[in-house]
């Protein structure tokens, strides 16, 4: 029979071809810059990472997870078998009905995977995608029928010619699909890309359950500062870029895109890998740029990006809060690549939009963002007395006071604190003047070089005192000051202060009343949630206070940004909603009549919403209110035994 | 718009009117601005002072490849300095801020080097419209938004005003990259100034306004309303006396005289 001869000259073929476009894909992203990456224990790691880590993201979707563990596991498995038994010909009855089995699992997979894209939501890319479940369902089916007479279920000859044929058509097209469309740039370059992605990753501290959010660092002395071309990406940053399947979980997520402004996570990562092999966005097959025609994107490897690919506008967009990078199955990090285009934007071309480059000449001549005197940083405090630390020069704690200093409603937040801080008697200072941006701004801004600035003189200022742990109200220099710091040489131990207070409430040393009102619901900061994993300590607080949350349909880790991150107020690009009116949809959609936050730029965002809506409080302000002062017995039995 | 054109702008060290902090003046780099628009980056920007100070580089960061410094010291005048470059080397235009923010802040810079060069001085302009023929078309800048229409042959000096288009931002990397063109100069010390003592400036009393408002609209109405100077008079055909009389009485009224 013809199938005999010709069978194993099509698999080789295929895996030939898929040899030549792997070498040819590798090459593409060897094009970007050298980082180093431990090759051998990457590769080492993937099979854990792509079974453990990976899997846990995808489960989330029970559906499809289960589809994808049954596709993806029987291709693997048939694909390793059809070697054995078409190619080599081993001739074994086990072999054959294992080769059976598989493809049956196989198939079965294909089934969900088509029954998905029946009617498949938007945030689904279609084009070549909806092909990809009935290359599946052809090649698990020519297999399956293909491998009946090695197993000695039909004869050798059965079905003749037109059979031979027909499945010949499968083999072919299952074969080029699923063989060397995997490196030639069809839908199963993921699983290819993917697999290399999670032994390369930039990040290989967010697997085994770590997590890594600190944005890396500029070398403020290279040729050119940020990512003008696809090729001053990081290598395996565009391999990354490379691994996406298009299911548009980012899409779903992005508080951007949502708003209508002209951001699209997945189409961006889509453009970056236009970029990355060159071509335009005519065949892109999933919900385009909001307010963005299709098919004018155009882009190659040694092409500024921001000169055709993807709109400045975009990038500015983003408000970093990571939704998309911690919904990606594939572990892609969006935000790192926007920060690394923001950074060409702002440090080559300073062109930061709207009040951008207001912001970032305060920064550099005042070391804060609205340009105020740096000498009145403690004239919030005026009537409350605090230690500054260059007189005490040692205390417990160091509480980092952050620019809502100089903002009169986050300075309601900074007293409530205060309150908080003196009834339970903690030890503790603030730097006062000395204190600086904690440069969470000029970073986000893509302006690295203020914001290493404003770190080493902070941390020059921190190293001079000693402390155990610094407190901070504010998300943002929580992050900075605890992820960021490191790589200039800033290592401390910072708490927010929702985990804080949760802690001193824990050890008795503050004694609260309930909390009366009416409906409470928790908005997660991006920047204490998705970057920091804190998500107890604020609820632990808020129950302690009897305050029963009903929670918003997004919260924890799917908490929907309040749009106040990455400078996204600053560069106000213009959309259809604003993201914090959207947020206060969600709070009014549980029936909040208050809105707990432990975030001074989230109470501003939130705010500005206009009334009647619901009350805006941050965490510290209900524990002041609900403290019962003058509790002796909480007070005294403390001082030692605490915080060390 | 004429790329053949030699046009200088004179930067100076400006300083934060809040941290005092060393930065690039608003006027000077607004001349640069206007330099630049012209000019590109064929724009020549000009320092008398030191090569070694950072501040310099936020004005390369709107986008100069060099930027030349006559080196001078602290004590030095650097109008003379800037005069005599001038005077040797061919300029068409000398673009200049009106006043510096940090030294001396008298404002007299546009003056004495138009004078030492013997060319006209256009004050506080707002724009160069165009130049064409060896005359350009300015623009001056007058109080509440007017302007003033100049033309003015070439060679000239001008004073850029706030009014001017805002300075583009400054960006870290071609302000890191950019030459700073060190030029040894003859020093002249500044005899006048050397015998000044500098002092913090010594903060007013305001006045505050009497706000005898009862609603929030009304005390909104009040924070914002243009001041009208209503209750201000005329006085012009009154004998001197009469008129010497009302100067007193406002004087008494608002508690100048006792």
């Amino acid at each position: 029979m013809i199938l005999d001869w010709l069978l194993p000259v099509l698999i080789s073929a295929a895996l030939v071809l898929a040899l030549a476009g792997a070498i040819k894909r590798v090459n593409l992203w060897r094009a970007g810059q050298p980082d180093s990456v431990n090759l051998i224990a990457g590769l080492m790691a993937m099979p854990r990472r792509y079974l453990v880590d990976l899997h846990h993201v995808v489960e989330r979707d029970k559906y499809m997870s289960n589809t994808h563990v049954a596709t993806a596991g029987g291709f693997v498995l048939s694909m390793l078998l059809i070697v054995l038994v078409h190619l080599f010909g081993l001739e074994s009855r086990w072999l054959a009905w294992a080769l059976l089995a598989s493809s049956v699992l196989m198939f079965t997979g294909a089934v969900f995977v088509f029954r998905r894209r029946l009617n498949p939501p938007s945030r689904l890319s279609k084009g070549p995608w909806m092909r990809l479940p009935k290359s599946l369902l052809m090649f698990s089916a020519s297999f399956f029928i293909l491998t009946l007479p090695a197993a000695g279920i039909l004869p050798e000859d059965f079905g003749g010619w037109v059979l031979a044929l027909i499945l010949l058509v499968g083999v072919a097209w299952g074969l080029s699909e699923l063989v060397f469309g995997m490196t030639w740039g069809g839908p199963m370059k993921h699983a290819f890309a993917g697999a290399l992605h999670l032994a390369f990753h930039r990040r290989p501290e967010r697997f085994n359950g770590g997590r890594s959010t600190g944005l890396k660092p500029v070398d403020l002395q290279a040729r050119v500062l940020g990512v003008e071309k696809p090729t001053d990406f990081k290598w395996n940053q565009l391999l990354g870029f490379d691994a996406c399947v298009q299911c548009g979980k980012c899409e779903a997520m992005c508080p951007a895109f949502a708003a209508g402004q002209p951001l699209n996570p997945k189409k961006l990562i889509q453009d970056m890998v236009i970029g990355l092999a060159g071509g335009s966005d005519a065949k892109f097959a999933g919900s385009p740029y909001p307010g963005v025609e299709l098919g004018h994107a155009v882009g190659g490897p040694g092409q500024t990006i921001t000169e055709g690919l993807v709109n400045p506008d975009t990038l500015w967009s983003c408000t970093t809060c990571r939704a998309c990078v911690e919904e990606c199955p594939m572990m892609i990090e969006h935000v790192d690549a926007i920060v690394d285009m923001r950074r060409f934007l702002t440090m080559e071309k300073g062109n930061t939009p709207n009040k951008g480059a207001e912001v970032l000449e305060n920064l550099i001549a005042t070391d804060n963002p609205n340009g105020f005197d740096p000498g009145g940083r403690m004239n919030w405090a005026a009537d409350q007395n605090l230690p500054l630390m260059s007189d005490v020069k040692e205390a417990d704690v160091l509480f980092w006071v952050s620019d809502g200093a100089f903002d009169m409603r986050s300075q309601r937040i900074l007293r409530a604190f205060v309150k908080v801080l003196k009834a339970a008697g903690v030890d503790f200072a603030v730097l006062g003047d000395e204190e600086r941006d904690s440069g969470d701004v000029a970073r986000r801004l893509g302006d690295d070089a203020t914001f290493q600035s404003l770190a080493k003189r902070n941390i020059a200022v921190l190293n001079k005192y000693r402390f155990k742990r610094i407190v901070t109200t504010d998300p943002h220099a929580f992050h900075v000051l605890k992820n960021e710091y490191g790589d200039l040489g800033g290592h401390y131990e910072v708490l927010h202060h929702t985990t804080f207070i949760n802690e001193l409430v824990q050890l008795g040393r503050l004694q609260l009343d309930t909390f009366k009102g009416g409906t409470v619901t928790y908005h997660d900061p991006c920047y204490l949630g998705r970057y920091n994993g804190e998500y107890d300590s604020p609820r632990d607080l808020l129950k302690a206070l009897g305050i029963e949350l009903a929670e918003m349909e997004r919260s924890g880790f799917r908490s929907r940004c309040c749009g106040g991150g990455g400078g996204a107020p600053i560069t106000d690009i213009p959309g259809e909603h604003r993201i914090a009116d959207m947020r206060m949809e969600d709070a009014r959609a549980v029936g909040a009549e208050l809105v707990a936050v432990g975030c001074q730029q989230c109470t501003a965002m939130l705010e500005g919403v206009v009334e009647p809506r619901p009350q805006i409080k941050d965490i510290a302000e209900l524990v002041s209110e609900a403290l019962i002062e003058g509790a002796p017995a909480a007070r005294a039995a403390v001082a030692e035994e605490v915080l060390s | 718009m004429t790329s053949d054109l030699n046009i200088v702008a004179l930067v100076s060290i400006g300083q934060h009117p809040k941290s005092g902090r060393a930065r690039r003046a608003e006027q000077d780099a607004r001349a640069v601005e206007l330099g630049m628009r012209l000019a590109g980056d064929n724009v020549q920007v000009l320092h008398a002072g030191d090569a070694a100070e950072e501040t310099l580089r936020q004005y390369a960061g709107m986008g100069l490849k060099s930027l030349r410094v006559l080196q001078q010291s602290p004590q030095a005048d650097a109008v003379v300095a800037l005069g005599d470059y001038l005077a040797e080397h061919r300029a068409d235009v000398v673009l200049t801020g009106v006043r510096a923010e940090s030294g001396e802040s008298s404002g007299m810079a546009p003056y004495l080097l138009a004078e030492k060069l013997g060319w006209p001085l256009v004050t506080r302009i707002a724009d160069i419209v165009s130049i064409e023929n060896g005359e350009a078309q300015i623009l001056q800048a007058l109080p509440r938004g007017q302007r003033r229409a100049i033309q003015v042959r070439l060679p000239f000096v001008a004073s850029v005003d706030m009014a001017a288009q805002v300075a583009r931002q400054s960006a870290f990397g071609p302000g890191r990259r950019a030459e700073l063109e060190s030029l040894p100069w003859v020093e002249t010390p500044d005899s006048e100034r050397a015998q000044f003592k500098e002092a913090p400036a010594r903060k007013r009393p305001k006045r505050l306004k009497k706000v005898k408002a009862t609603t929030a609209a009304e005390r909104f109405k009040a924070a914002t309303a243009k001041s009208q100077g209503t209750g201000g008079r005329i006085i012009k055909d009154q004998p001197p006396t009469e008129q010497a009389q009302a100067i007193f009485d406002l004087l008494l009224e608002e508690g100048v005289l006792r």
